[in-house]
């Protein structure tokens, strides 16, 4: 098993594919506490199928670098549905599931129709189940990769102390002089870039799963919020790496294994919360 | 000049207005009590107060050397803080965000005058405790000692004794007047007007009629004898 793992290694795509899957597991893993308690993880679902539309349009318009346009759109939408969070003439929820069914629904249409790629269901459902397309990242795929989430993890360290005070109380941090609504912005392009990246190791449909999970096995287990932000960062890389390692082996698909050992940490951590009397 | 003062302010959200012509003035050093029915604005004047939402005619006024971000405030327990994992260290330190602009970690000076507000609350033993494991009255306290870091001048409290049972919400009302003592100007919006007669410097009734004026003036004034007596039976 291990010469097998050694030959695995020889091959520079499936290094990519650990560097890449370890720096995204540990970039979305960060805002799932935000996320989670500011009951926004429904956004992190409909960012993905925005993305989805938005990558069946590169793919169709042959754009070469598609992270070029998802990026901007699901910035774009990601900073459009936190707003609507406020408004009162659609809600928050009722524009999430607008805009995340229309643009699965448009995305499929336009691949189905315009696409001509010889294999269109394999297509499609590698975007969204994200298969196999961690292994057959291009050198500049990985690049932008590195690069964003290295800015997402820097940002997330400087803004850390503001994070916590605009989620745990927003009303409180603006009134007394913090510019939360800055900061609600600079983390709604955060989980758009997340959202984006993510989308190459899980694909669009499980992404909200490497958001969530990691967080909410924290939160059962821990209580302060320092413990919960490092614990779901190390459980997220922890679950990113023996997915992929056991993909490999077992040749199962990477990113719903990814997801399923997340699940499995995640029922792990609820059971010893319980039995420790952590969350009642 | 006053620290705050309201001139011929009119509240309400979405165009419906829900306080007109409202004139009221605090000083420092005031312990000035807003009371009325429920539904009366009183949470629509604290938010606007704090600069949550604006007024739709009117405007409060800052001076005495108070700036607009310098109230303190102490809100109701919302939903999200229900379940929010942080301990009461995280919590009483995150009140200094306020002055610190886009510094990005706390200074060792910060982090000391969050301990010197957990001792004052009488909290310092809870400092590594879980937030939503404590009971009403510590994360009241917990909220306090987070304001005291934000600012000393002014406090805004909304409803601090609701949901409390008697023992604490009185050893609450003292932990305010202690403040109050100790040169922190306090606003308290309440129902419960027993409190806000026996602890207030200045009565602010907000309603169907507008009244402001000291406490003695309010006893002895025919909205104050009104409510009085309509509330009086009933313990908040």
């Amino acid at each position: 098993m291990i010469e097998k793992l050694i030959e695995y290694f020889q091959y520079p795509f499936v290094v990519y594919a650990f560097i890449v899957g370890t720096l995204i597991a540990l970039s979305s893993s960060l805002l799932g506490v935000t996320l989670v308690l500011k009951r926004y993880s429904f956004i992190g679902d409909g960012l993905s199928h925005v993305a989805f539309g938005a990558m069946a349009i590169a793919s169709v318009l042959k754009i070469a670098n598609q992270t070029a346009v998802i990026l901007p759109i699901t910035v774009v939408c990601a900073v459009f549905l936190l707003r609507s969070g406020n408004n009162a003439k659609i809600k928050g929820d009722a524009a999430i599931a607008m805009i995340s069914v229309g643009a699965l629904a448009f995305g499929y249409l336009i691949i189905n129709k315009f696409s001509t790629s010889a294999n269109l269901s394999g297509d499609v459902c590698s975007t969204l189940f994200g298969s196999m397309s961690i292994l057959t990242l291009t050198m500049s795929e990985v690049m932008v990769c590195v690069v964003l989430s290295v800015i997402v993890v820097a940002l997330f360290l400087f803004m850390y102390n503001k994070i916590f005070a605009v989620t745990f109380d927003e009303d409180f941090a603006k009134a007394t002089g913090v510019k939360a609504d800055t900061y609600n912005f600079i983390i709604a392009v955060m989980i758009a870039v997340i959202i984006v990246l993510s989308m190459n190791l899980v694909g669009s449909l499980l992404i909200s799963a490497l958001v969530i999970f990691p967080a909410l096995s924290a939160m059962s287990i821990l209580k302060n919020f320092r413990s919960v932000t490092i614990f779901s960062a190390v459980s997220s890389v922890v679950c990113a790496i023996s997915g992929m390692l056991i993909s490999l082996l077992a040749g199962t698909p990477v990113g719903s294994t990814i997801v399923a050992v997340d699940v499995f940490v995640f029922a792990v951590a609820y059971f010893i919360g319980k039995a420790t009397g952590g969350k009642a | 000049m006053s620290f705050i003062s309201a001139q011929n302010l009119s509240l309400g959200y979405d165009r419906t207005v829900v306080v007109e012509n409202l004139n009221f003035v605090v000083e420092k050093g005031n312990y000035l009590c807003i009371v009325g029915e429920n539904g009366s604005g009183k949470t629509t004047l604290m938010r606007t107060m704090l600069g949550l939402q604006s007024p739709i005619d009117g405007q409060i006024l800052f001076g005495d050397g108070l700036k607009k971000n310098e109230i303190g405030y102490l809100p109701q327990q919302t939903v999200v803080q229900r379940d929010f994992p942080a301990s009461v260290y995280e919590i009483v330190l995150s009140g200094c965000q306020s002055h610190m602009g886009l510094r990005p970690f706390y200074t060792e000076k910060e982090k000391a005058l969050a301990r010197k507000n957990m001792e004052r609350m009488d909290i310092a033993d809870l400092k590594n405790r879980c937030y939503r494991e404590l009971s009403g009255g510590q994360q009241q306290r917990v909220l306090l000692a987070r304001a005291l870091c934000a600012t000393t001048k002014v406090l805004l409290l909304d409803e601090p004794v609701s949901g409390l049972d008697p023992k604490v919400t009185y050893e609450m009302y003292e932990l305010i007047k202690e403040l109050n003592d100790s040169d922190v100007t306090i606003i308290m919006v309440s129902h419960d007007i027993t409190a806000a007669v026996k602890y207030a410097s200045h009565i602010l009734h907000v309603g169907k009629t507008l009244y402001f004026g000291t406490k003695d003036e309010y006893i002895s004034s025919n909205v104050g004898k009104f409510f009085m007596n309509m509330e009086g039976g009933e313990p908040a």
